[in-house]
């Protein structure tokens, strides 16, 4: 049956460097409870190692975990990848983690917490997660789309590391699920200036646990798999977004 | 100057439309991030990054720049040439960083006023 499910898909946790320590699996998930939050998209820098615990994590708050990853790609351009499950997730973890050339730097860049769904210290990631990986936003996208996931453009209202800030504008051939708006863009505007070419979702960005749900996409589907989204980014089947 | 006399002066690399460099330049602009050169840099001007996604083609056509250096050896992507030569846009490559070649275009260029 179809049903409006609140969704904030792009979520970071202890793993990325830039993020709070205090983003545990189990803090993010009461703190989506609160929100009223269904689809949780957890998207750390080029990684998916703390999907797992997520997923444990949001079990009892019944709540969706959709596996996903803020990939860097060679210009610098984040683009949010979302799977169903973590094995098509891993496997782009393996592809990019071979793409992504240098040693992260606690001092600098901030700590990388692999986390069971406990918050228990499982080990310290060492990949330079906050780096770009070696590979165009073109390979980026078919990589995520050859896995089955959705690619969608990160926070392309605002300059730093999105699409259009890096590359002036959205090439329409890269074949995008969706484009994603901050919270420093109201829905309503981001429809003037990207829609109707553009899918539209909106997400947090979270990087500290008051920012949950601070921005969300409204859904109206029948489940949280990633064919019922895209469904509804297109608009079909009775599918659709309600924000 | 014409684009032509600072290929040959800085040794670039021309990858394509090679026929459009007989041009005069207006100046250089120095930039990595394509919305920033979509709002900074002028017509006429010689774009310096390495940037080499074919979005570079479509914004050194809206703006008429003279053409663009990519840096570093970096080697533009099947699209981009592709692009660049329908366009008519030269695109050179060279080994050397942004800001050498910058330092080294600015020199050329202030030198002739």
């Amino acid at each position: 049956m179809l049903k409006t499910m609140k969704a904030d898909l792009h979520i970071h946790t202890c793993l990325s460097p830039c993020a709070d320590l205090t983003m545990s699996p189990q803090a993010i998930a009461r703190q989506a409870k609160i929100k009223e939050i269904n689809i949780l998209g957890i998207c750390d820098h080029n990684s998916v190692e703390n999907v797992p615990a997520l997923i444990k994590a949001a079990e009892q708050f019944d709540i969706s975990v959709l596996p996903g990853m803020e990939v860097t790609s060679q210009e610098e351009v984040h683009i949010l990848a979302l799977f169903d499950n973590i094995e098509p997730a891993l496997e782009l973890q393996k592809i990019i983690y071979s793409n992504l050339p240098g040693e992260n730097d606690e001092e600098a860049f901030g700590m990388q917490v692999v986390v069971n769904e406990k918050g228990e210290v499982l080990r310290f990631n060492k990949k330079l997660l906050i780096g770009a990986s070696t590979l165009s936003v073109n390979e980026v996208v078919e990589t995520i789309h050859s896995l089955k996931g959705l690619a969608i453009a990160a926070h392309v209202d605002r300059e730093g590391f999105s699409i259009t800030g890096q590359l002036g504008f959205i090439p329409t051939d890269l074949g995008l699920d969706a484009v994603e708006i901050s919270s420093h863009m109201r829905f309503e505007d981001a429809k003037d200036r990207f829609g109707p070419e553009f899918p539209l979702t909106t997400s947090s960005d979270a990087h500290y646990l008051e920012d949950i749900g601070k921005v969300s996409t409204l859904f109206f589907i029948n489940d949280s798999s990633t064919e019922e989204i895209q469904k509804a980014l297109l608009n079909r089947d009775g599918r659709k977004i309600l924000n | 100057m014409k684009f032509k006399e600072i290929i040959e002066k800085l040794n670039l690399d021309v990858l394509t439309a090679k026929e459009k460099t007989d041009i005069d330049v207006s100046w250089g602009y120095t930039s990595d991030l394509l919305s920033d050169v979509i709002a900074n840099s002028k017509e006429g001007n010689i774009w310096i990054t390495l940037q080499t996604h074919q979005n570079i083609i479509a914004v050194a056509r809206l703006k008429e720049l003279a053409g663009i250096i990519i840096v570093n050896n970096r080697k533009p992507d099947e699209q981009t040439l592709k692009k660049a030569e329908e366009e008519n846009v030269p695109v050179c490559m060279t080994g050397e960083s942004a800001f050498q070649i910058s330092g080294k275009l600015f020199g050329l260029i202030s030198d002739k006023g």
